[in-house]
C-alpha cells in the first residue's frame, strides 16, 4: 500500500530514439520524480530540453524507452481520461460549440449520468474558466486565450486522477498568459487535482507551483534539483508578487536556466 | 528645451467605421519622448499599439489630435523615423545586405557607392551579421531576420526608431539575445527610441520609463513609471534590486488591475467585433 505522496510516479524514465547512422540519441535518461496527491508541481527547462517528452510518456502518448509511470499505484497502459492533458494549442473541434467540445469528453468518462447531469457538470467548469457568456460560440468566434480557457474546462470536467498540462499558455501574449494562469490557480484550488505542468515561464511557475522541478538541458536531460514554493494558497498576484521569498526564488531559476542556456545562434 | 518634447503626441484619438458600427481604438493619448530617451509601451494584445505605431510613422493619422517630431507636424511616412515590425518585412530576394544597402541608397542617395557600401557593412556588423550578410531571408532564422530588419532601420540614420513588437515572434532565448544588443545599440547610438510590447521584464530591462496602456476599445494611456535601475542591467541580478521588484510590481498591478477594468466596463457596454479579437489573440473577457 502506497501513500498519497507517490500519487504520479515518474521512476527511472528514459527516452532514446535510433539516429540514422546507427547511433541513439538520447533525450531524457533515469529521470525520477514523484508527486503528491492534490500537489500542482511545474517541470521548468528551456526549449528542447525533453521536458514534453516527460510529459508526453506520462500522458501514455508516447511509450518509454526504459522505466515507468504510476498514476495511483497503477502503470499507464497508454492515454486515458484518469489523466486531463492541455496541449499548447487547444485542439477543439471546429464545428462545435465550446459547451459541445467540453460535453465530448464528460460523455465519454461519466456515461451513466443524466443528460442533466452532464450539462450541469458542463456548465459549472464553463462558469469556472470565465466562459459563462460564451458557451454557445464556436472555437472561431474565440480569441486565442478563450480557446484555452475551453482547453482547460475541457480537461477539469473529466474529473482525472492527474492533470497534466504541457505550456497551455505558450502561444499567448505575456499578458494574457497572466490572465489565464489565474483562471488555472482558481479553478485548480477549487478541486485540487494532481498537476503535473510543463513550462519555461519563470514566474508562471512560481505564481501556480507547490513545487518546481528543473530539468537540465538535453541530451539526456535529467532532473537538475527541486525547489520549494511556500507562498501561502489561495494565491493572488498580488500578494505573490509581494512576498519576501519571490525575487529571491525567481533570481534562482532565472540563473538555472542562464546556467543551461545551450549557446545558439540567435 | 526642444529636447525634452522631441517626440509630442497630444490628445490623439483614432477609431475605424462610422455610426454603430463605429468603434474607437484610441482614446486621448499623450505622450512627451526626449530625445535619445527610451520609452516603452507595454499593453495587451488588440489594444491598439499597433494603430499607435502606424500613427507615429505617418502611416495613418489620428482622428484626432497631433503628433510632431522635433516641433515638426507628422503628415506622412519620414526617413527620419524608422520602424521595425514584427514580422520582419524584408525583401525575400534580397540577401541581408542588400536588404539593408536598399535602404541606405534611399536614404543617402547621395553618396558615393563605395560610402554606401560601407555604411552597410558597418551597420549589419553592429547587429552581429557580418557572417550572414550574402545570405537570403529563407536561409535565415526568425531572430537573424529580425537583426536584419534592426540594421537597416538603424543604417537609415532615423532620428526616432519605433518598435512594433519586434521580439514577440521570437523563442524565449533568442529573446532574451536580441533584448541584450537592443540595450547595447541603443547604449552606443543614443537613438530616441519607443518600443511596444506585451512584455513586462522586456520594458524592465530596456526602457528608461514605462507607459502601460489598458485594454480597448478606446485604449489609453496609464501613468508613466519610471525605471530608476542603473545600467547595463542584468535580468538575474536585477532580482535583488529593490527598485526592480517596486517596479516591475506596479506596472503588473496597473495591467492587472485599473488597466483591465477599465477595458472590461467598455466591452459590457458594446461588446467588440470577435472575429477581429481572435485573429489578433487578444483576449475578450466574457
Amino acid at each position: 500500500m502506497r501513500s498519497d505522496d507517490k500519487y504520479l510516479e515518474i521512476s527511472h524514465l528514459t527516452k532514446v530514439y535510433p539516429k540514422p547512422d546507427g547511433g541513439e540519441a538520447v533525450i531524457v535518461r533515469d529521470f525520477d520524480f514523484a508527486i503528491a496527491k492534490g500537489e500542482f508541481v511545474c517541470l521548468i527547462g528551456h526549449s528542447g530540453c525533453g521536458k514534453s517528452t516527460v510529459l508526453s510518456i506520462a500522458a501514455g502518448l508516447l511509450p518509454p524507452t526504459e522505466g515507468g509511470v504510476l498514476v495511483d499505484d497503477k502503470e499507464i497502459p497508454g492515454p486515458g481520461p484518469d489523466r486531463g492533458v492541455v496541449f499548447q494549442s487547444p485542439c477543439l473541434l471546429p464545428w462545435m460549440t465550446a459547451f459541445d467540445n467540453v460535453l465530448l469528453g464528460v460523455e465519454v468518462v461519466k456515461p451513466l449520468s443524466t443528460r442533466a447531469e452532464r450539462a450541469a457538470i458542463v456548465t459549472r467548469y464553463l462558469e469556472r474558466v470565465g466562459l459563462a457568456g460564451a458557451m454557445h460560440k464556436q472555437p472561431s468566434e474565440l480569441s486565442q486565450g478563450m480557446r484555452q480557457r475551453v482547453g482547460l474546462a475541457r480537461a477539469f470536467a473529466l474529473d482525472p486522477k492527474v492533470l497534466l498540462l504541457d505550456e497551455p499558455f505558450g502561444m499567448l501574449d505575456s499578458l494574457t498568459r497572466f490572465e489565464l494562469q489565474e483562471v488555472l490557480v482558481d479553478t485548480w484550488a477549487a478541486d485540487r487535482k494532481t498537476a503535473l505542468m510543463v513550462t519555461h515561464d519563470v514566474d508562471e511557475a512560481l505564481f501556480l507551483a507547490d513545487r518546481i522541478a528543473l530539468m537540465t538541458n538535453g541530451p539526456a536531460a535529467r532532473l537538475g534539483g527541486v525547489l520549494d514554493v511556500p507562498f501561502p494558497r489561495p494565491r493572488t498576484r498580488a500578494a505573490v508578487l509581494e512576498h519576501p521569498d519571490y525575487y529571491v526564488l525567481r533570481e534562482k531559476l532565472i540563473a538555472f536556466l542562464e546556467e543551461h542556456a545551450v549557446s545558439k545562434a540567435a | 528645451m526642444a529636447d525634452a518634447g522631441f517626440l509630442e503626441l497630444g490628445g490623439v484619438c483614432k477609431g475605424y467605421g462610422t455610426g454603430d458600427a463605429r468603434s474607437e481604438v484610441l482614446a486621448d493619448i499623450d505622450l512627451s519622448v526626449a530625445r535619445g530617451e527610451l520609452v516603452c509601451i507595454v499593453g495587451y494584445s488588440g489594444a491598439g499599439k499597433t494603430t499607435l505605431v502606424s500613427m507615429m510613422a505617418g502611416l495613418t493619422a489620428p482622428d484626432r489630435g497631433t503628433i510632431t517630431l522635433a516641433g515638426k507636424p507628422v503628415t506622412g511616412p519620414g526617413a527620419e523615423r524608422g520602424v521595425v515590425f514584427q514580422n520582419y518585412s524584408l525583401l525575400p530576394w534580397l540577401t541581408a545586405f542588400e536588404n539593408v544597402y536598399l535602404a541606405v541608397d534611399q536614404r543617402f542617395a547621395e553618396w558615393p557607392k563605395e560610402k554606401k557600401r560601407a555604411h552597410a557593412t558597418q551597420h549589419l556588423a553592429l547587429v552581429n551579421l557580418a557572417a550572414a550578410r550574402d545570405k537570403r531571408p529563407s536561409e535565415l532564422s526568425g531572430g537573424m531576420r529580425q537583426r536584419v530588419a534592426l540594421a537597416r532601420a538603424l543604417a537609415a540614420d532615423p532620428e526616432v526608431l519605433l518598435m512594433d513588437e519586434p521580439l514577440s515572434a521570437l523563442d524565449a532565448l533568442t529573446r532574451a539575445t536580441l533584448q541584450d544588443e537592443i540595450a547595447r545599440i541603443w547604449e552606443t547610438s543614443k537613438k530616441t527610441i519607443v518600443l511596444i510590447t506585451n512584455d513586462v521584464d522586456e520594458a524592465l530591462l530596456l526602457a528608461d520609463r514605462i507607459i502601460p496602456l489598458s485594454v480597448g476599445p478606446a485604449a489609453t494611456f496609464g501613468p508613466a513609471i519610471a525605471v530608476p535601475i542603473p545600467r547595463p542591467r542584468d535580468r538575474k541580478s536585477m532580482n535583488h534590486d529593490a527598485r526592480f521588484k517596486a517596479v516591475r510590481n506596479e506596472v503588473i498591478a496597473y495591467l492587472l488591475g485599473p488597466g483591465r477594468r477599465r477595458g472590461e466596463a467598455d466591452r459590457a457596454a458594446a461588446p467588440v467585433a470577435l472575429a477581429n479579437a481572435s485573429e489578433s489573440g487578444a483576449e475578450v473577457a466574457a
